[in-house]
């Protein structure tokens, strides 16, 4: 028999938090407790969940339009002007989509020829690279440093361009480091972006998880930005909405008429009962979204000093749920790490080197937990840490 | 500030101090003086803990108890319910809207104490009109926290 497979799709390497995930589900053992959760602890706050039942009670249960319902476009238009000042017409410049996910997919099918390269800052979300690759583009790493805190710097992104390259990608604020882009910094990549006339997809997923005095602008509001980006969000962070697969992209109507393309004939429509309880999301949510961001900064600073006691260097990141303690004082890689404490501690953590090479050498802890879960967990870090410290001496 | 530090240990009372300073953005020292006035001020009531008795074998029986009163000229409904409030049995008072005027949750070893109390003491002082007496046969959340831990974290562990 020949070869069932394509081999673009047999090359790409499965994800490197499936490997961890294996090895906690191997152990069977209910005294595992986890850091390594990428989405919220909340339940769908109860008005939303009630809109979901009575479109199903009232028999809403049909495709709605390819772009996704009328209303839900229109309130996501409102949201977004009133959350970050981008006007987008429902009509031609929004898609709902299967997620954040389905838009970042349908995006680069869009937008990407054959040889294109997308620039791919590090430490990110594992899907964006196979996702480039889906499209036949090649996917560009740009690994981000520390130093910086994980913020993407002018002259690392010219270094990066080539005249193959098309576009880049923006994840902010970002999984794994939390890391969060002010409005100077944005300036500053759109300066660039613009001079070298490429386009942007912009993650924002995680926008309404900002914290401290920080607020999320998005790069699509900057000066002659709005024409080169496409904005994906969604309800699975802001809303504790994961399971319902829902999110939207937001871009220049000629980009978002060919996602359509790609959406309807790959997709057909977003799930309908989850459209409609977005609306509910959009028209009563900001409440419930207060809320959530309160509890999760309390968590973060309660983890944030934590790690600061333990002497272990962590930065301030100011977005999404997670915080990137750096663990190079070991002497370990960041997967040893995560084996080992694993192990010793029954604490389950994702390795750094999960999002890309330059996440090695730090652990992404996730703090959708609560406070309860969280002081638990950290006390085993700390036994860990100290027990590492003590076989060094 | 003070809301900060209230938002923090509602759900949370053993959080020490230093935790509490990191996640109110504020100083142990500060903290421990906002706690003891928030105390001191009677915003901070008690710090109560929610024990499930039955885990660790011990005997106990809940009820509340509907009673219908006659006002008292001049202190309505206050003058009684301080009365009440001095009965150790006599865990919560709510005055409440609908059929009945105060609310109680009694506490006793078993329901027949708890009926003892009621019918010999509560139903024969002075204003109380009638009691109506509801045990409660289980507990599924209370104070906010799921008593049987209904919900296991659905999650997967890492992703
Ligand atoms: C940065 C980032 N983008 C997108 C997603 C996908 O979210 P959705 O549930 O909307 O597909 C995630 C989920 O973890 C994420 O972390």
């Amino acid at each position: 028999m020949r070869n069932p497979l394509n081999s673009y799709i047999e090359a790409i390497p499965p994800s490197g938090i499936r490997k961890f995930f294996d090895l906690v589900a191997e152990m069977h053992d209910p005294e595992v407790i986890s850091l390594g959760v990428g989405e919220p602890d909340f339940d769908t706050p109860w008005h939303i969940r009630k809109e979901g039942i009575n479109s199903l009670t009232r028999g809403k249960t049909f495709y709605t339009a390819n772009a996704g319902l009328m209303e839900l476009r229109k309130e996501i238009a409102v949201f977004m002007k009133r959350k970050y000042d981008l006007s987008y017409d429902a009509a031609k410049e929004i898609l709902v989509t299967v997620g954040g996910s389905e838009a970042i997919d349908a995006c680069f099918r869009a937008m990407l020829d054959r040889g294109d390269e997308v620039i791919i800052p590090e430490p990110c979300f594992v899907s964006y690279k196979p996702c480039a690759i889906f499209a036949g583009a090649v996917p560009v790493v740009l690994n981000l440093s520390p130093e910086h805190e994980f913020r993407l710097q002018p002259e690392e992104l010219e270094a990066a361009i080539t005249d193959k390259t098309k576009m880049v990608l923006l994840s902010y604020p970002n999984n794994p480091t939390g890391a969060i882009m002010e409005r100077k910094d944005l300036e500053k990549i759109a300066e660039v972006i613009i001079r070298h006339d490429l386009f942007v997809i912009s993650d924002e997923i995680y926008a309404e998880l900002t914290y401290g005095d920080a607020e999320f602008v998005s790069i699509a509001s900057l000066p002659g930005m709005k024409e080169r980006t496409i904005v994906v969000n969604g309800f699975s962070k802001a809303y504790a909405m994961t399971g319902w697969r829902l999110g939207y992209a937001a871009g220049p109507a000629v980009v978002i008429k060919q996602m359509m393309k790609v959406h309807q004939f790959a997709i057909m429509c977003s799930p309908t009962l989850s459209q409609y309880a977005a609306v509910s999301a959009l028209r009563n949510g900001d409440e419930d979204i207060q809320m959530m961001r309160d509890e999760y900064d309390r968590r973060r600073r309660f983890v944030l000093n934590r790690f600061h006691k333990m002497g272990i260097p962590c930065f301030e990141a100011k977005g999404a749920f997670y915080l990137f303690p750096c663990i190079k004082e070991f002497g370990m890689s960041s997967s040893e790490f995560a084996e080992e404490i694993l192990k010793e501690q029954k604490l389950a953590v994702v390795p750094g080197s999960a999002f890309g090479e330059s996440g090695e050498g730090f652990l992404r802890i996730s703090y959708a937990y609560s406070l309860k879960d969280l002081e638990r967990a950290m006390e085993r870090i700390r036994k860990f840490i100290e027990s590492l410290r003590n076989r060094q001496q | 500030m003070r809301n900060k530090i209230l938002n923090a240990i509602e759900n949370h009372a053993r959080i020490n101090t230093e935790d509490l300073a990191a996640i109110t953005c504020s100083t142990p020292e500060v903290v421990e003086k906002e706690l003891k006035k928030l105390e001191d001020e009677n915003v901070i009531c008690g710090y109560h803990t929610l024990i499930n008795w039955e885990k660790v074998g011990e005997e106990s029986a809940d009820a509340f108890i509907e009673v219908k009163v006659a006002p008292q000229k001049g202190v309505g409904f206050d003058q009684l319910a301080e009365n009440l409030s001095s009965y150790p049995q006599v865990s919560d008072i709510f005055l409440v809207s609908g059929n009945c005027d105060l609310m109680l949750v009694i506490k006793g070893k078993t329901m027949r104490e708890i009926a003892m109390f009621v019918s010999e003491e509560l139903s024969t002082i002075d204003g109380v009109l009638s009691t109506t007496t509801q045990f409660i046969l289980k507990t599924y959340k209370k104070d906010g926290f799921e008593v049987e831990n209904i919900s296991k974290d659905e999650r997967f562990a890492l992703s």
